[in-house]
Formats: structure tokens, C-alpha cells, sequence
């Protein structure tokens, strides 16, 4: 080995002095907001109220489930160079947001302006009462997946565009305007899956995780049993056996699950009770170009198909 | 009854808007309470919309959420306790073990045969004011009957300096390797590699300050520097200024949704140290000999770290494949402490050693795992006694280990392991079996990649 005890002290020191140099011609590269999205459906979202101002990334995927994500690499050096981060909230992201942001370095996403979380501006449905880890992987704020419902999404998209308009607001017309045109698109979308999915009032359902809550509520689907016994855990043989006698008992029309988790708990049921299981995408494809109202679409493409067919098989 | 639950909603929708509003730093600069009172009216005309087309739940529960009952330990810090312990059974003595090459020290022993506490853990952590983190770990051992209280961490991290910068102060594990940084519960074997064992005593952490940066690009690139007093093992002695000088480079990225990895490169710098081993040499007459090492010592690292998850889903299936390599030269003498007349010798010392472990995930809860590990060593001095009796001579031997492990993982806060060595690191093959728990109680701790 080579001996440079002082040198490598003094480099040590000039290290930092260097890297302070050399940050301010690396930062500000333009003039585009930067939005690090935790789930798809919020970079769908911001990329709607922002367009063209906006470069949106999302830290996860549809086919990704936002419990369990990795503060990785690639995600602490987008989030190094976020304007904005736009979460669920509640809790959703516990497992890796936190360190992400002590590990990348950026004030702008640290300080309560640079952060918006979804769920704080609607109230959760299935906040506990009780805080005990037996219960599962529970959120002490209430149920994180705000997102399916579109009632939700309405007055989420109005707070973001303030969001941005605050934190941008050379482009805060835009922001607004551009909320103003979702708005009415939206609700134009809302009336079309109610009219297609107002059939739905007062079905029973069974999910595999508490994830359509907030879409349930909307069409007034009861959910009678969920496939996990306790939110995040995978359920035994025996504990859906148990189901077996709940749907006799409760008789609801399908199983509804996300299309992330192993299909094997909703097919096993299915095949024993002859209920249908039925995935559904759990978010926008935002990476494959997709939009809330495409999503909203297939969701309701979805649910529409299963209950057709649960009346055929009902009237045969 | 329905036009009810529809006023219901209706005002608390506005009550909640109002509550969104005022939450909302950002908005609030711009806009005037009249403008408010506009948008107000705008969201509840949108909504009372929305509600004639849409069908309202009868057992709604909105309004719940809004209970929020202020106490004084609301703001209490995220507190975890990690309860952890093993049954360790040996073929040889653990009291017998070395490391050929390699005087020991730190917490480089076996645990005891039969049944024993591991490293239970007490870890506070908060984020302190919204310029700083802290966090705070008390390990708690027993070492030879005697209940002993470690402080492991005790250290502040800035959050708001910005431009990819972060400080840390106090007390915390070197980053100057992967395997170091971790806590010893997230370690995918019951023990460190031989190299960590080796070099470390498992663990290097000492007092000091650490100043990282992140840089602006896609690619992760993360510089850092840390300077610790030098005082804990394997540096040492009295030091008055910051003697050990960690520098550390790490690249990681992404390829596709499923795939994932990390490498890096340190160099730490010890100066003026006086590093005692913990190992007890025994001369002819069976007096008690401690070896003590006074000198400058280098370190350069080596990782690498790949992941696999379909889709980036880790909870059902996922790989990790990990190498870390590290190499120390010593410089300086060696001395037996208790030897009457003292013995002593020059030491010109190199050490270094490297493992591979890859660890399966195939199904939820449950997980595989091997590890290789390999040292060596070239120590040099002008007394080859004074060198074999402090254990700094392999004889020609070259440790090495196999490592084999499996898991029951029912959550994230529960874990039992079974694991099997079989275990070269002497001239004595040794075949060891391990079965460990390890339940966290409390917050939810987020682990690094």
C-alpha cells in the first residue's frame, strides 16, 4: 500500500469545499417543475394539472404494491432532484419514504410545502379504533388507497393544482385551467361508470385486501369478508376454508382483487364456491402512457363484466 | 334518509376542504378568505353534482377520520425493541476458536454452546425539528454473566441542507462497507462474514461526523466522508483530534422494473492508533497476554449488491446477491501486554478476505441462503514469535467458511433462522448450527437497500 496518510486528510477536507463548488452549476438544469410521484395514480394525476410544465416520475408501478418498495438507488437519486412529492399518504409509504428523503439530501421535498400527501385532504374510511400489530399491517390514520374512489380524485386534483400553483407560479394559470378542464372531463367520466356500474348498489363483495374501500363506498358495495385475514397477511389454508362458510352464509356476488398479488387465494375460493375472481388493475399504467379516466374505464369494464355474468349465471 | 346522509357528507366535505385548505402551506399565501369562500361554494356545487349522479353508500362512515384526540405523546418518538437470541451448537469448543492470521477483537467471539441472548436492541428515532433526525440505539448484552449496556448510536442527521448534502454527528457505523451500515438483526446470517469478524471485531462504529452528498444525476452517485476520533476498535487509543478518516463512493441504479444494484468503494485512513485485541495469548508459564498493536492502519473496500424482484414486488419473491472485499495494512509495532520482559515485535501487516452470499426469497415468509466466505493474510515482523503468539501467523492456513440458511419470515417484525457452518477459520473444521429468533416490537423501521 502506498503511503499518503496527510494527503488523503487533506482530500478528505477538499472533498467537501470541491462538491459545495460544484453544486450550483449542477442544480436548476432548467426550468420545468420536477414531481416525484410515490404511486402512478398521483404522476397520472400531476401530469393531467401540469402537462408540459411539469416531469413527472413515478417511484412504483401499477403492477407494484406501495407497502412493501425499497428506498433503492434509483429512487433516492430522483428524489434528490424532486420539486415536489406527491404521496399517498397516511401511513401507505412508511416502509421507505422516510429514509428516502433522509437519504437524498433535498430540502425542497423535506419542507411541508414540497411534500402533498393525497389522503390529508379527504377523510379515510376504517381508521382503527384499536392499535395492535395482531390486527395486521393497520394505519393508524385510516385506510391509504384514497385513490379509488373518483369523488376523491376530484377533490384531491383540485388541491395539487393549488399545490402547484403555489409552488410554481409563473404557470398558475395553467395549473388552474388545467384543473378546470379535468373537472369537467371528470365528471363527465363519473356520470358514465355511474350509469354503467349504478347496478352494483348494495352487491356483496369479498376482496383480498382492503384496497377498493373508497371505490366501494362510492357504488355502495358491502364488503363482507377480505381474503388476508389482517391487512398484509397472507391468509392459511384453514382461514379461507373458513370463507367457505361466509359465502354461504353471506352470499356475495364475487371476489374482487388487485392484480399485483398472487391470484392463487381469490382462484381457490373461487373454485370451491363458484364465485368469479376478478383482478383489477390497481392503478394507472402511468409509465405506459396511461390516464386516470383509461384506468377508471377498465375498472369499471371490469366489475360491469362480472356482474353480467354473475346475472347469467344467477338466471341459468 | 338519503337526503340527510347527503347534507351530512355535504358539510363535512366543506368542514374537511376548509381543514385541507388550512393544512395546506402552500395555498394559503395566495389566496384571500373570499376567494376561499368562492371555491368553497365551487367544490360544493361539483359535489352536490356528483351526488345527484352518484349512489351514496347507507353505511357511510365519513366523519370518523376527524377524531383526532391530541395527547402529549403524540409526538413521541418511534420507539423499537429488538428481542433476539439463539441456541448455538458447536462440534468444537467456541472457546477454542481463531482466525488464522487474524488477532481478534471487538465482538469477534462465538456465542456460548447451548442457549443464549443475542443483541437485543432499544432504538429511538425521530425526526427532531424539520432541520434534523436523530436516532438512538442501546444494545444490551451479557458478557460473561454481566449484563452490560452499549450505546451503539447516538447521532443527528440534517434534513434540510438540500442540494443532495446531508451531515451526520455523533455516534454510528462507518460507511465504509454495505454489510457495516446495517444493524446486526438485518444481517441475512446469524453472524458477520469472517472478513467483517476478521478486520472489525464485526462492526465498525466510533464517534465522529460524516458529510455525504448526492449528486443530480439518474444515476445514483453518492461521495462521503467521515471523520471519527479514532478511538474505538479496531483504531484505538487516546486521540484528542480525528485520527480514523473514512472516504466512500457508491453507484447504484436500476435495470428494468425487476432488477436493481449498488456498488461501491471506501478507503479508511487510521493514524496513531494503539488497537487492543480482545484475544488472550497464552505464553509458556500460562501468564495472560493481551496483543496491542500501536501504528498507522489502512483500509480499502469493495461491494456489490444485486437485487431481483418480478416487477419490483418484493413480498413474494426476491434474489440478493452480495460481495464485499476488503484488504488492511498495518504498519507500526506489536507488543504483549502482561509479558514480563515485555515482548514485542515490528509488524508490516496485510489481511484481507472477501464474501459472497446470495439469499432466495422463493415464497412469502420464507427464505434460502448461502454464503462463501475466504480470508488471508501476510503478516510480517521482526519477531515471528511475538507475531504467532499474538495470532497474527496463519501457518499456512487459509480460513474459510460455508454458510447455509434458511428462514421463516411471517412479517416484517418476525423472524426465525436456522443456520449451519461449516467453518474453516482454524485449523480445527469446525461444523456449527445456529437457530436464532428475532421479533421487533414497535415502529415500523425502514431498511436501507
Amino acid at each position: 500500500m502506498v503511503h499518503i496518510h496527510s494527503d488523503i486528510k487533506r482530500g478528505l477536507c477538499l472533498l467537501l469545499l470541491s462538491l459545495s463548488v460544484l453544486t450550483p452549476g449542477t442544480s436548476q438544469a432548467d426550468d420545468t417543475l420536477s414531481v416525484f410521484a410515490c404511486e402512478p395514480e398521483w404522476a397520472a394525476l400531476a401530469k393531467q394539472l401540469g402537462g408540459d410544465r411539469v416531469d413527472v416520475y413515478s417511484a412504483t408501478t401499477a403492477k407494484q404494491d406501495p407497502h412493501h418498495v425499497q428506498a433503492r438507488p434509483s429512487l433516492i437519486a430522483k428524489a434528490r432532484r424532486a420539486d415536489l412529492l406527491v404521496c399517498s399518504g397516511a401511513e401507505l409509504e412508511i416502509g421507505w419514504l422516510p429514509l428516502l428523503l433522509r437519504k437524498a439530501g433535498n430540502s425542497k421535498i423535506v419542507s411541508q410545502g414540497g411534500q402533498f400527501f393525497a389522503a390529508d385532504y379527504v377523510d379515510k374510511l376504517e381508521v382503527p379504533q384499536e392499535l395492535d400489530r395482531r390486527h395486521g399491517d393497520v394505519h393508524a390514520a385510516g385506510n391509504p388507497h384514497v385513490h379509488t374512489s373518483p369523488v376523491n380524485i376530484l377533490i384531491i386534483a383540485e388541491q395539487l393544482s393549488e399545490r402547484l400553483a403555489a409552488i410554481d407560479s409563473e404557470n398558475a394559470a395553467h395549473y388552474r385551467s388545467a384543473f378546470s378542464s379535468f373537472d369537467a372531463r371528470w365528471g363527465e367520466a363519473m356520470k358514465r361508470w355511474q350509469a354503467r356500474l349504478s347496478v352494483l348498489n348494495g352487491t356483496r363483495v369479498i376482496t383480498h385486501h382492503r384496497y377498493w374501500s373508497y371505490l366501494n363506498e362510492w357504488l355502495g358495495i358491502e364488503l363482507v369478508a377480505t381474503l388476508e385475514p389482517v391487512p398484509g397477511v397472507s391468509p392459511s389454508s384453514s382461514y379461507l376454508a373458513g370463507l367457505i362458510k361466509t359465502v354461504e352464509r353471506e352470499d356475495p356476488a364475487f371476489i374482487m382483487y388487485v392484480d399485483y398479488v398472487s391470484d392463487r387465494p381469490a382462484e381457490w375460493l373461487s373454485e370451491r364456491t363458484g364465485l368469479q375472481a376478478i383482478p383489477l388493475p390497481a392503478s394507472v399504467d402511468f409509465q405506459g402512457g396511461g390516464t386516470l379516466i383509461q384506468w377508471f374505464d377498465a375498472l369499471a369494464d371490469g366489475l360491469e363484466a362480472a356482474v353480467s355474468k354473475e346475472r347469467n349465471n344467477a338466471g341459468g | 334518509m338519503k337526503n340527510r346522509s347527503i347534507n351530512i357528507l355535504k358539510t363535512s366535505t366543506s368542514a374537511l376542504l376548509l381543514a385541507g385548505i388550512t393544512s395546506a402551506p402552500g395555498a394559503i399565501q395566495a389566496a384571500t378568505e373570499a376567494e376561499y369562500e368562492q371555491r368553497l361554494e365551487d367544490l360544493e356545487q361539483r359535489l352536490s353534482n356528483v351526488e345527484q349522479s352518484a349512489p351514496l353508500s347507507s353505511s357511510s362512515t365519513r366523519g370518523l377520520g376527524k377524531q383526532k384526540q391530541v395527547t402529549g405523546n403524540a409526538f413521541n418518538p418511534a420507539i423499537s425493541v429488538i428481542i433476539d437470541g439463539v441456541y448455538a451448537d458447536y462440534k468444537n469448543d467456541p472457546e477454542d476458536y481463531a482466525l488464522s492470521g487474524y488477532a481478534l477483537g471487538g465482538e469477534a467471539g462465538l456465542a456460548p454452546q447451548g442457549f443464549s441472548l443475542g443483541h437485543s436492541e432499544l432504538v429511538f428515532s425521530s425526526n427532531i425539528d424539520d432541520k434534523f433526525y436523530g436516532r438512538f440505539t442501546l444494545a444490551i448484552v451479557e458478557h460473561e454473566g454481566e449484563l452490560e449496556i452499549e450505546l451503539e448510536e447516538a447521532f443527528f442527521e440534517t434534513l434540510a441542507l438540500g442540494h443532495g448534502f446531508t451531515v451526520r454527528g455523533g455516534r454510528f457505523y462507518s460507511g465504509l462497507g454495505y454489510l457495516n451500515q446495517q444493524h446486526e438483526h438485518q444481517w441475512d446470517f446469524y453472524d458477520a462474514p469472517l472478513i467483517y469478524r476478521g478486520l472489525f471485531g464485526n462492526q465498525y462504529l466510533d464517534d465522529g461526523i460524516r458529510a455525504s452528498f448526492v449528486a443530480p444525476t439518474d444515476l445514483f452517485f453518492e461521495i462521503g466522508a467521515e471523520a471519527f476520533t479514532g478511538n474505538k476498535y479496531p483504531a484505538g487509543g487516546e486521540h484528542d483530534g480525528l485520527d480514523s478518516l473514512v472516504g466512500f463512493v457508491n453507484l447504484g441504479g436500476d435495470i428494468g422494473a425487476s432488477h436493481s444494484w449498488q456498488t461501491g468503494v471506501s478507503y479508511w485512513q487510521a493514524d496513531n492508533i494503539a488497537r487492543e485485541y480482545g484475544g488472550h495469548a497464552h505464553d509458556h508459564a500460562g501468564e495472560e497476554e493481551t496483543p496491542h498493536f500501536e501504528g498507522d492502519s489502512t483500509t480499502v473496500g469493495l461491494n456489490a449488491v444485486y437485487k431481483w424482484a418480478p416487477h419490483g414486488n418484493y413480498r413474494d419473491q426476491n434474489f440478493k446477491l452480495q460481495f464485499e472485499y476488503f484488504k488492511r495494512d498495518d504498519e507500526g509495532n506489536i507488543e504483549l501486554e502482561g509479558s514480563d520482559p515485555l515482548e514485542e515485535s515490528s509488524l508490516d501487516g496485510s489481511q484481507d478476505g472477501w464474501y459472497l452470499q446470495g439469499i432466495w426469497q422463493f415464497t412469502r415468509g420464507w427464505r434460502v441462503g448461502a454464503r462463501y466466505d475466504a480470508v488471508d493474510s501476510d503478516n510480517r515482523g521482526s519477531d515471528t514469535d511475538v507475531l504467532d503468539e499474538a495470532g497474527l501467523l496463519s501457518n499456512g492456513h487459509k480460513p474459510e467458511r460455508v454458510s447455509l440458511m434458511t428462514e421463516w419470515v411471517p412479517s416484517e417484525f418476525s423472524r426465525i433462522r436456522l443456520q449451519y457452518n461449516k467453518d474453516d477459520s482454524y485449523q480445527e473444521s469446525d461444523e456449527q448450527l445456529f437457530l436464532q429468533y428475532t421479533f421487533s416490537i414497535g415502529a415500523h423501521g425502514a431498511h436501507s437497500f
